[in-house]
């Protein structure tokens, strides 16, 4: 677990912050709201709980944020901005930090929001009794006693969290994290009502039972069909919330959320893939793309178990030349996707893409050169190259796969057989390395290129190709104490085009058909996702 | 009889073990736990939620614990998934919704599919007939999940009339095209059965009979035919209840109606073995009740059969 | 996905009075029976054509399933409409393949799945009603026993969890559809024997000196040809059905194979966005070959059913 293994953004190294008098994005003045400010909007799968320490899903997470607030917010940039916590300090070369808490911030039930909920909450989740799925989170943030609370040899009392009074959140840490405050925007570290818990056990996050302290509270939940949340009338900043309700609507099928979108039952739902351009000219208002900090990629098995012709860098890089990234992005998904041809997304924070040949040139070029290289490594359509693509059960999967299958096939005489197995299987198999060439794909936990590049190391446990290159390594963990590690990025970048351990397909967009009303409010900026209903409302059309 | 469910019934326990056991095995033979996700879990928290759920003891022992938990408190275990749920919780949710949908399917397949048979038979070659048969043929073999999104299109989409989906605690007007949906092509089959069997029963020799003694029309019917044609379709319920049963996966996840059937699958997929045991059960004790109460029925109406 | 197992029950029991093993009239008569059926001979014809366009149709068009047009691929809504002009009788999938190359070998793997799955499902059936009807007893109570427990499982929620845990293969899929069908069969198939081992011929085989093995095999199961026959037959229809089910659960063949029912719900899925022909050729063949099924079945019964002689 060494995701968070990076500065999140320059302005975060400082000691001392203070609030910023106006808070950030609300509603601009002369805005005509609309009457109605009901927010309804489609999951794909049923989330999986609503505990703070409990849940581990994006959609549960998404629900965790809205009726629940942690110490600090993001803005819909992903800046970071007061949540309970109005200002914080990093003392002792960053290995102590120091929340103020805001005396306003109250549970739904009228109870004051205390240091004390945030300290009973952080060693519930490290509490081996919980068996949180997100205990190492403690881990990674460092705090002290964290790993040994998880295995079990002290007790959570002693994890290096404590409330001086009620008002004052003291962290020790075991090594010095800069970014320390930005991990506090996570779901897993938001505060949890003790009193709530005690008295009705695992029933506490039933509708009735709940008590929260973000700027809703959830009223109604009918698994595998609906959850409903609305206003906390408790809530420190609800006078400036204008949403009132927000029903998550479980739709499997992503056709027929679709046409209840288009029947207007829905705010929101994605667009399948294929279906953009042809809904944008429809309906010119409501569908929308933006990107998001995510990667498509093909990795190469060049481990011992991995097919001998993977091992030939010449092989790898003809795969890659060939794969036509603009007939995936344009004429398949057709969702305003990004071509990849690095493996970090052009939208990440100070990332600048580098001038790899594969990028430079015209697609009749890289067939060309596929071409050479294919034949310089000794496969022909006399000797013609066989693997497995292995990816999981998906509709735009298989659609990928089947359309690079055929490139390959028709430009090289590859023999690419495509193998898909459901999610579970599939993580199985790639994580044991029993594969070809497998399909992966990697969001940002933050802003910033390592979240991406760290996957490339010898020692990641995501680096499911088994791809090792002491160079690459060493740059990336170099990085980690550089105070300007651009430079860095880009020549690890530089040695994957050369290497080619893996093939970026394309860089993930956000594509939605949304309510016209409420997209003037959608942090579409925000390269990680993290929404709010409180920053959202919608506007009279 | 008596004496024939009380064997029914001592069948159907070791049924329900064999069941269990073969269900609990092959899920736990399936590659990936509950607990694989894209970012592999560190050993140690893994650990801590395998001891949590007992997945750290042996497999026998899983087996047994989980059995003597169902006989001795009714308690099929917390669901690995949803992890603030239990199967019992879960189950309470998405049954009745199945169950409701369900019936009524069963209701309008069985009086539908009775009634348009027995007029099919009755006007024997007229356009009615052709009709019935006509639409029975077809709709049986139409697939409910192509039903499904043209019934969504129509209704919701073009016309506006129902919503597209979803349960809303079973309001009547989410409740139609899922039962459309799955009711028709049992309907279709039921029509069929009739229809022949109605078609045999009149031209047996002791309707003949009954019409030269100079009954009515609606006494044969009502009085003498209804009875033995209603047999063959008798034995079909069995086979349809089950097929209901089953149909809801594809209603489930097409309208989102949130009952057991979708329940089932993504259970299945995520490795939420309590789930997947629990539904297991629970679809197994009604498939050997329902064939209990269908044989019960048959011999009732068909007293030539004694047990 | 049911079969009216009564009726064909009803047949057994009439078959049964009779001994069809070697009386050739018998069967010619039931040939004459059937080709005076009408539907049954219709549909006869229509199933040849759905088998011989299985496998010819892929020499009437230039592009095999799997070939993308990559002309018409990011405009298939548009493009990809049947059309002989691009070669598409059939028009294009969502990938811009070739529908009608895909819908010829997604027929091969339908009926495929339909005959292995039902041959499965008989063979297993036939052995086994008939080694408990002959051996009778106990032997015959333990294995009967075992398919009322069988029969009480639901079965589908097996199937789906077979598929998962085993990975989906066509292999898989056979195995899991030839296990749910063959329990109907072999109570048949039990009573039927029962009736048949006090007949004279075997009797006389016993008296030869033949095996219980040989007399099952030689002397019984010849004789419940007519009744595997119509079973059979109605199994097809039932196994395709399934199969189209588990398809539209994801869990079919795999890429770039495909079967009716894996393009009938990919065709069911994209019918909003204005591609019907990807949901109507693929739908035709489906309600066609089913209904041949259908009606084949019901002839083959009619015609073999001794009692209305």
């Amino acid at each position: 677990m060494k995701s968070f293994t990076k500065i999140l953004t320059a302005a975060l190294i400082g000691t001392t912050f203070l609030v910023a008098p106006v808070l950030a994005a609300k509603v601009p003045a002369g805005t005509n709201l609309a009457a109605d400010q009901t927010f309804t909007y489609r999951v794909l799968d049923e989330h999986s709980s609503v505990d703070p320490q409990i849940v581990e899903d994006v959609s549960g997470s998404e629900i965790v944020r809205d009726i629940f607030e942690g110490l600090l917010n993001q803005d819909a940039l992903g800046n970071l901005i007061p949540g309970v916590a109005t200002s914080w300090e990093a003392s002792n070369g960053n290995l102590t930090y120091t929340f103020k808490l805001r005396k306003e911030a109250k549970w739904s039930n009228g109870d004051p929001v205390t240091a004390n909920d945030f300290v009973y909450a952080w060693q519930r989740l490290a509490d081996p009794e919980t068996a949180s799925a997100y205990a190492w989170y403690m881990e990674i943030m460092s705090l002290e006693n964290a790993k040994e609370i998880i295995a079990g040899e002290k007790e959570p009392s002693e994890l290096g969290v404590s409330a001086p009074d009620d008002y004052t959140l003291v962290v020790n840490l075991t090594a010095p994290l800069p970014y320390f405050a930005a991990m506090t925007t996570h779901a897993s570290t938001f505060p949890s009502p003790q009193k709530v818990i005690e008295e009705f056990g695992a029933e506490w996050t039933k509708p009735g039972n709940i008590v929260s302290n973000g700027a809703y509270v959830l009223t109604e939940h009918v698994p595998n069909e609906r959850s409903v949340r609305e206003r906390n009338p408790m809530y420190w900043n609800d006078a400036e919330t204008v949403i009132t309700k927000v029903t998550a609507l479980v739709i499997n099928d992503e056709d027929a959320a679709l046409i209840r979108y288009l029947a207007g039952e829905l705010d929101r739902t994605e667009v399948p893939a294929g279906q953009y351009p042809r809904l944008k000219k429809e309906n010119p208002n409501e569908a929308i793309s933006f990107p998001r900090l995510c990667s498509y990629y093909y990795s190469f098995n060049v481990s011992d178990s991995g097919p001998e012709a993977f091992k030939d860098e010449r092989v790898r890089q003809a795969l890659s030349y060939a794969l036509d990234r603009n007939v995936v992005t344009e004429q398949v998904l057709k969702g305003g996707q990004f071509p990849a041809y690095t493996f970090t997304p052009g939208t990440t924070a100070n990332f600048t893409v580098p001038d790899v040949p594969i990028g430079q040139m015209t697609q009749a070029e890289r067939d060309a050169k596929a071409k050479d290289l294919m034949e310089a490594a000794g496969y022909n359509k006399d000797n013609p190259l066989k693997f497995e693509l292995l990816y999981n059960t998906s509709e735009e999967h298989k659609k990928v796969a089947t359309v690079a299958a055929q490139m390959w096939k028709q430009k090289l005489g590859v023999e690419a057989t495509l193998a898909n197995q459901e999610w579970k299987v599939f993580l199985e198999v790639r994580g044991k390395q029993d594969f070809d060439l497998a399909r992966g794909g990697w969001c940002g936990d933050y802003n910033e290129a390592s979240t991406f590049l760290d996957l490339m190391t010898t020692p990641s446990g995501y680096n499911d190709g088994k791809y090792s290159n002491a160079e690459l390594d060493k740059l990336m963990t170099d990085a980690k104490t550089a105070a300007d590690p651009s430079a860095n990025y880009t020549r690890v970048e530089e040695i994957m085009a050369e290497e080619m351990p893996i093939i970026p397909v394309y860089h993930y967009t956000g594509v939605y058909m949304m309510n016209e009303s409420i997209i003037g409010s959608w942090p579409v900026k925000n390269v990680e996702q993290n929404w709010y209903s409180r920053d959202l409302y919608k506007v009279e059309k | 009889m008596f004496k024939f469910i009380l064997k029914r019934l001592g069948i159907a326990i070791p049924t329900l073990l064999i069941l269990i056991v073969f269900s609990f095995t092959l899920m736990h033979s399936a590659p990936g736990g509950p607990f694989t996700s894209e970012r592999p879990l560190p050993p140690q928290v893994l650990a801590n939620i395998e001891a949590k759920y007992g997945l750290d003891q042996p497999f026998y022992k899983q087996v047994t614990n989980y059995i003597v938990g169902i006989v001795t408190k009714g308690d099929f275990g917390p669901s690995f998934k949803y992890k603030d749920r239990t199967v019992n919780d879960i189950i309470a949710q998405g049954f009745p919704v199945t169950l409701k949908y369900g019936i009524w399917s069963f209701i309008i397949a069985v009086s539908v599919g009775i009634s348009l048979g027995t007029v099919a038979a009755i006007k024997h070659n007229s356009i009615t007939d052709y009709f019935a048969v006509g639409f029975s043929i077809g709709a049986q073999v139409l697939p409910n999940f192509v039903m499904a999104p043209i019934l969504v299109i129509i209704f919701t989409l073009w016309l506006g009339w129902l919503p597209g989906g979803g349960w809303n605690g079973g309001q009547w007007q989410y409740l139609i095209m899922p039962v459309i949906a799955l009711s028709t092509s049992y309907m279709a089959s039921i029509a069929r059965i009739m229809r022949s069997s109605m078609l045999e029963v009149l031209n047996s020799n002791y309707i003949r009979t009954a019409k030269a003694k100079g009954l009515s029309n609606r006494q044969i019917i009502f009085k003498h035919a209804l009875k033995p044609a209603l047999l063959p379709v008798i034995t079909y319920l069995g086979p349809a209840f089950v097929g209901m049963i089953t149909g809801s996966v594809v209603i489930d996840m097409y309208f989102s109606t949130g009952g057991i059937g979708q329940m089932f699958v993504n259970s299945a997929l995520n490795r939420d073995y309590s789930v997947i045991m629990g539904i297991t059960i629970l679809i197994g004790v009604l498939t050997i009740a329902f064939n209990l109460v269908v044989d019960i029925l048959y011999a009732w109406i068909d007293p030539k059969i004694r047990y | 996905m049911v079969i009216r197992s009564k009726k064909i029950a009803q047949m057994a029991e009439n078959l049964a009075a009779h001994e069809m093993g070697k009386s050739h009239s018998l069967w010619a008569d039931a040939r004459r029976r059937f080709f005076k059926n009408k539907a049954a001979v219709i549909s006869l014809i229509v199933l040849t054509l759905i088998v011989a366009f299985a496998f010819l149709a892929p020499y009437f068009t230039k592009w095999s399933n799997e070939e993308i047009d990559w002309a018409i691929l990011g405009s298939v809504a548009e493009d990809g409409k049947p059309s002989f002009a691009r070669g598409h009788f059939f028009g294009a999938d969502p990938l811009g393949r070739d529908l009608f190359a895909r819908v010829a070998q997604g027929t091969q793997i339908s009926l495929m799945v339909g005959f292995v799955g039902a041959f499965i499902a008989v063979i297993v059936g036939t052995l086994y009603g008939a080694i408990a009807g002959y051996f009778g007893g106990r032997i015959d109570n333990i294995m009967m026993r075992i398919v009322d427990i069988l029969m009480s499982i639901p079965y589908m929620f097996v199937l789906i969890l077979l598929l998962v845990v085993f990975g989906r293969s066509i292999f898989m899929l056979f195995v899991g559809l030839g296990l749910i069908s063959w329990l109907d069969m072999s109570r048949i198939v039990r009573g039927q024997t029962m009736v048949l081992k006090n007949k004279e011929f075997v009797e006389a085989a016993i008296a030869g000196g033949s095996t219980k093995f040989t007399i099952i095999v030689r002397h019984i199961i010849p004789n419940l040809l007519g009744i595997v026959i119509v079973y059979a037959s109605l199994l097809v229809p039932a196994m395709i059905l399934t199969e189209s089910f588990i398809s539209f659960l994801g869990l079919g063949v795999q890429e770039p194979n495909t079967s009716w029912g894996a393009l009938i719900s990919e065709g069911a899925g994209t019918v909003l966005y204005g591609t019907l022909w990807q949901l109507l050729f693929p739908l035709a063949f489906f309600v066609a070959g089913l209904f041949s099924f259908f009606f084949i079945g019901d002839g083959l019964r009619d015609a073999l059913d001794p009692k209305d002689r």
